[in-house]
């Protein structure tokens, strides 16, 4: 049996966890899922039009939040009792903050954020990529419990049935947490979460204030997508942090990644040459970025910028 | 207290990658080594903190003799001593690695522990959890503010989640945690820090020693590169006339639209 980690927010799944789904089924054992917090069995009961059997709800009113010890302690706890062959999570903030302690407790190894995951002389093989996508390697997991972190968005999916996976809600003990939460605060609303964005909108150097950042926030919000930035949009204030996109900054692979007013320096590329698509505006027709772009634009952003922008809602609102 | 740094010597950002005949590892005969841009991070959060509230900041690394120039830097800087583990007689992955390193802050004591929250060269992102779990210390992966409480026993940190949310979390110590770029501003070592580094002790330790009989979990069965970007197509023309060009390549290739 192949065990899931899905995820949701409030009462959706996760998009990934539906990816991790499709791509277990098509490793050929039976697959289910595990979910943390009982306000999860409603979303992860649709698992099972990707082909999950059954979902193991863990129940404790502490599980509503993450906490990593907890849901190290009951995972391992729900891995002793279910006896999986291969457990898979996202390489999500939570698959991440938790596997490689699961891992460690079962004595076994964790494939790091991989692209593909496939069998091999019935043992898992995971394509993980290194030097910020600059090499690839195929790593496999040697003993009885194999496991793998699937990097979000790598992954299709595909429905194989449309009936619900059968819920079994299981009382957990999450034990002492050393790591308490004192307080959340809350991202601008809507604010879509980089790693896992569809579509991602950047911005670099070239907006020239905090203000003008805001073409680049409206049009990354008409398409439903993230914000990003370039280190040197960083570096000068114009946004925080978070955004930044690259070898320093985040890693993103969406659908589609719009560059504008982004050189296209090595770093920058590393956070982004994973994308499917990628759209470069730039007014210097020999900037790098072009030789990355699937498509380029050459001319302004700021009279570019808001023009797409205004498409692209034009387009949304008669959809 | 006891302050620990994990710090990797790494490839420098620049560096092509190229793979060995056999396509069994990586090709590091022409590489410029730097210190890991995250464990600059870690090395500023330990020396910061020494600085505060005293103690003594040890910096450890794995790996072959080259590294002493990774720690170097970090003595320079302002750590106090360092730990190499040498790597020549064990065979190492993500797990092995964890162990030794584990096992050598455990033989110090230490208490507290800044890594970085990537190695830019294996991408795993699995080195903090991994440490923690072996010492028996909480952990998080990536933290961007630091504070130790007055009686040392607990840190109050903020942990980035899912677009732009942030916690603040109470740790209770040991702990280790994985440094991100914003955390703080990495000093640049002065000549004085410079030459006092030279001088400064760094102990060597045998990597298999520390394993205990653990062996490797996950074999590498070979690299590749990725297929190269090949430039796409390139439109000049009004402001109109290009975004009417995007449209087009949104509905028509990439079908988001
Ligand atoms: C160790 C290290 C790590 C790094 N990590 C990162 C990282 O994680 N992410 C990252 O992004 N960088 C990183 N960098 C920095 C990187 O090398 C570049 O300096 C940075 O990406 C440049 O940002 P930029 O493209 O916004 O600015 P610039 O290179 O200054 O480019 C600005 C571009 O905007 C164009 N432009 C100007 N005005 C307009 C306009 N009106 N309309 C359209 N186009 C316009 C220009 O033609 C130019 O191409 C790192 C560097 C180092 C050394
Ligand atoms: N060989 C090593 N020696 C010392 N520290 C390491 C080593 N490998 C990883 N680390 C630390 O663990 C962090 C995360 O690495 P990784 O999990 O490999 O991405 C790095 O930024 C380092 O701080």
């Amino acid at each position: 049996m192949i065990l899931i980690v899905a995820e949701y927010q409030a009462t959706t799944l996760k998009s990934y966890s539906a990816e991790l789904a499709t791509v277990a089924k098509k490793l050929g054992d039976s697959v289910e899922a595990v979910v943390f917090g009982a306000k999860g069995a409603d979303a992860a009961k649709k698992l099972g039009n990707y082909g999950v059997s059954k979902v193991h709800v863990l129940d404790n009113a502490a599980l509503e939040k993450f906490e990593a010890d907890g849901y190290t302690k009951v995972l391992c706890d729900l891995i002793t009792s279910a006896k999986p062959a291969m457990v898979l999570a996202t390489a999500s903030p939570l698959g991440k903050e938790i596997m490689p302690r699961v891992a460690m407790r079962n004595k076994t190894g964790l494939i790091a954020d991989s692209v593909a995951l496939d069998m091999k002389d019935g043992k898992l093989v995971g394509r993980h990529p290194i030097y910020a996508g600059k090499a690839l390697v195929d790593e496999v997991v040697e003993g009885p419990l194999a496991m793998a972190l699937a990097r979000p968005n790598a992954f299709s999916t595909e429905k194989v049935g449309d009936s619900d996976a059968e819920i079994m809600v299981v009382a957990a003990d999450p034990g002492t947490e050393r790591c308490v939460v004192k307080e959340v605060k809350q991202a601008e609303q809507g604010d879509v979460e980089l790693t896992e964005a569809n579509v991602v909108v950047s911005g670099g150097r070239s907006l020239a204030s905090a203000d003008n950042f805001k073409i680049i926030r409206d049009c990354a919000k008409a398409f439903g997508g993230a914000v990003g930035a370039s280190r040197a949009a960083v570096d000068a204030g114009y946004i925080s942090h978070d955004h930044q996109v690259g070898q320093t900054g985040k890693t993103v692979n969406p659908t589609l990644y719009i560059a504008c007013g982004i050189s296209g320096a090595i770093q920058h590329i590393a956070g982004m040459r994973t994308s499917k698509y990628i759209v470069a505006i730039n007014k210097d027709p020999e900037a790098p970025i072009f030789s990355k772009a699937d498509l380029g634009l050459v001319g302004d952003l700021f009279e570019i910028v808001p023009l797409l922008t205004k498409k692209i809602q034009e387009i949304k609102k008669s959809e | 207290m006891k302050i620990g740094i994990l710090l990797k010597q790494v490839p420098d950002t620049e560096t092509k990658i190229q793979l060995t005949a056999d396509k069994t590892s990586v090709d590091t005969s022409a590489v410029k080594w730097i210190v890991n841009p995250y464990d600059e991070n870690a090395i500023e959060a330990a020396i910061q903190l020494k600085e505060k509230k005293g103690g003594e900041v040890i910096v450890f690394s794995m790996g072959p003799a080259r590294c002493v120039d990774a720690m170097r830097t970090a003595l320079a800087m302002g750590a106090d001593r360092a730990v190499r583990v040498d790597t020549a007689d064990g065979e190492w992955d993500s797990y092995t690695t964890a162990v030794a390193l584990a096992e050598a802050l455990k033989a110090e004591g230490v208490e507290l522990v800044f890594a970085g929250k990537q190695a830019i060269d294996d991408d795993a992102s699995q080195m903090v959890q991994l440490v923690a779990e072996r010492m028996g210390a909480a952990s998080l992966g990536i933290i961007e503010t630091f504070e130790l409480s007055e009686d040392g026993k607990s840190a109050t940190v903020t942990r980035p989640v899912s677009g732009g949310t942030k916690e603040i979390i109470q740790v209770t110590l040991p702990a280790v945690f994985g440094c991100d770029k914003g955390l703080n501003t990495p000093r640049y070592a002065s000549l004085p820090g410079i030459m006092k580094a030279k001088a400064k002790p760094v102990v060597e330790k045998k990597g298999a020693e520390l394993l205990g009989g653990e062996t490797i979990k996950i074999k590498k069965m070979g690299y590749s590169l990725p297929p190269e970007r090949q430039p796409g197509r390139k439109l000049t023309g009004s402001p109109q006339e290009l975004v009417d060009g995007l449209v087009k390549f949104l509905k028509e290739d990439v079908k988001i639209i």
